[in-house]
């Protein structure tokens, strides 16, 4: 592998997103969301102005939760495909360059662009509140950051895998949203109607296991047990064991799954 | 056609190639895209490679890129295979023009040289030399966007010449282009040809290739049916000749029953004009015979067999 290849390609795509405002308009998206959260997210209680990082945190995780996979399979859902029914993936593999170099460049130049759009996003939140922010709880909000890139890479790698196995971009995009719908709105619907309806009896042992088995599920572990207070505001914290809990472990399984979407992708683009 | 038409006094030997492409096949299920194809490109070579649409002339091309990979057979260039690891190395040997070239319309045109120098590792220094050699200079800095459809083309014809490649494959390049433009790129093209570049180019303008290719192979149906110079295509065909002879009104009727006792193919007279149509092989005869009638004969004029006509004789 030459990476001068791949860095050639990820820089593209890269400079494309900052020419065309796609990252400035993602990252200031964040930015007034996130404020919004912090200082109206208590609004129904009756309050308003910031109150405590884990509230805000809590909030913005069940924001991102939505936001992130939608702007991640936006983005990358005709990284390959585009270019195939634009008629320039041709040119392109005539180049000296394998088709693992032009896949990985394209992952990385956007996620690049994603990645720098969510820090600077969120980034600027912390700046606003950092005077009402201790150590601890800027520790927290960093948590929350890097996770939710980890959130944007692992739907990214999903996106481009699509990108590479539908037919044309309309098919492509079509399955994006039901990629989306499944992951975001069905799967936590599947499985609390699968334990309602053996009364909780069996299952519930692997529930937390297939729980892993969808990267925004991943993402919301992440944040609720790494915030002590919040555990109990989520009747999730009952049912999940601490043990698989573990920061490490849930990392190590985002990173599955950005790999193995983009293993496939590159595995199916070679053949 | 059963078998392969070659031209014997030019068919190459295969030592020498820089292209080589022996026994290549696509098939596509029960679909013979490309099946069984033979060819050898000898180095400073201007090739033409012809067809109708689905004949499998640009399957072949992009088997040849090594961007589809062959059922059978084998594709070399410079003695290399173009798939597999040594690939990196054809690869920079090669500059391609796609068949209607896409560019990326948000890059200007010296960006979008500069994008594809990296990718063929060729310094960006070149680039501005290159946009005034395919008279693009005045638009570098405008986005491909801006274009038009002429300027695309030149600017794809400027990106396949990065790197001072050795080998070009120009897919059907002067569409979108005008007269002139068209007399200029083939003035590049003969500067590269006589620098030993060799040049593999499709194209349906016929007449347009006819002109100036060194060779060509027809394609149908996945097979090279004929393969040759043009020239030696129109005697391996053996195509009728055209001899258009202007005489004086007076004259009209003797020459008409002179030329028309020679064992010609067809005759049309009419308006002051004979047109006698006759097999190579009678050709000196009919001279022969316009010579006895002397000053009878106001001009003369003769029409060898088209490239379209060797065409349409394989494909029908």
């Amino acid at each position: 592998m030459e990476l001068s290849q791949v860095a050639t390609i990820a820089g593209k795509e890269f400079w494309d997103r900052i020419r065309n405002r796609w990252v400035l308009a993602v990252a200031l998206v964040f930015t007034v969301f996130a404020l919004v959260i912090a200082y109206f997210g208590a609004a129904q209680q009756g309050a308003v102005g910031f109150r405590s990082i884990e509230v805000t945190i809590a909030s913005l995780v069940s924001l991102v939760i939505y936001l992130i996979p939608l702007i991640a399979l936006v983005l990358g859902f005709d990284a390959i495909v585009g270019e195939r029914e634009r008629g320039s993936l041709d040119l392109l593999l005539s180049m000296p360059i394998t088709r693992f170099e032009l896949i990985l460049g394209k992952y990385l130049g956007l996620a690049g662009a994603l990645a720098f759009s969510t820090v600077a996003g969120f980034g600027l939140v912390a700046l606003v509140l950092s005077a009402q922010l201790d150590l601890n709880a800027l520790f927290h909000y960093f948590g929350f950051m890097a996770s939710s890139v980890l959130l944007g890479m692992a739907f990214l790698s999903l996106a481009v895998m699509l990108s590479v196995l539908a037919a044309d971009r309309t098919r492509a995009s079509g399955l994006a949203i039901a990629m989306w719908f499944f992951f975001v709105l069905v799967f936590d619907l599947l499985l609390l109607g699968a334990l309602v309806v053996t009364g909780g009896q069996y299952g519930g042992d692997i529930f937390p296991w297939l729980l892993l088995l969808n990267p925004a599920d991943v993402f919301r572990i992440l944040n609720i047990f790494t915030l002590d207070d919040v555990r109990t505001l989520y009747g999730l914290a009952t049912v999940f064991p601490p043990s698989l809990a573990e920061p490490w472990l849930l990392t190590a399984v985002m990173l599955g799954w950005i790999a193995a979407p983009l293993g496939i992708a590159s595995w199916r683009f070679g053949k | 056609m059963e078998s392969t038409i070659q031209a014997a006094a030019e068919a190459p030997a295969s030592a020498g190639a820089v292209v080589r492409v022996r026994g290549a096949s696509k098939h596509y299920g029960a679909v013979r895209a490309v099946d069984g194809v033979d060819l050898a490109v000898q180095r400073g070579e201007l090739f033409g490679l012809i067809g109708h649409n689905g004949a499998g002339k640009s399957t072949l091309f992009k088997m040849m890129l090594g961007l589809i990979p062959a059922t059978a057979g084998e594709i070399a260039i410079d003695g290399a295979p173009v798939s597999g690891s040594g690939f990196r190395a054809v690869r920079r040997k090669i500059g391609y023009l796609p068949e209607n070239v896409v560019l990326y319309d948000n890059l200007t045109g010296l960006e979008t040289l500069h994008f594809f120098a990296k990718l063929k590792s060729v310094p960006a220094a070149g680039c501005g030399a290159l946009l005034e050699r395919v008279g693009l200079a005045h638009a570098a800095g405008r986005r491909v966007r801006e274009y038009s459809k002429g300027m695309r083309q030149r600017l794809g014809f400027a990106q396949a010449l990065l790197g001072r490649p050795q080998i070009l494959f120009l897919d059907e390049p002067t569409t979108g282009l005008d007269p002139e433009a068209i007399r200029e790129f083939y003035v590049i093209l003969r500067g590269l040809r006589a620098e030993g570049v060799t040049v593999i180019i499709t194209s349906h303008i016929l007449a347009e290739i006819q002109e100036r290719v060194d060779r060509l192979a027809i394609m149908a149906a996945g097979k090279v049916q004929a393969l040759g110079t043009v020239q030696a295509l129109r005697e391996a065909m053996d195509l009728p000749l055209w001899f258009d002879v202007r005489v004086a009104d007076s004259d009209f009727t003797a020459v008409r029953d002179a030329l028309g006792s020679l064992p010609v193919a067809a005759i049309e007279a009419h308006d002051g004009r004979v047109a006698v149509q006759v097999r190579r092989e009678s050709k000196m005869a009919v001279f022969a015979a316009l010579a006895t009638l002397g000053e009878r004969v106001l001009d003369l004029h003769v029409r060898e067999p088209s490239l379209e006509d060797v065409f349409f004789g394989f494909s029908d």
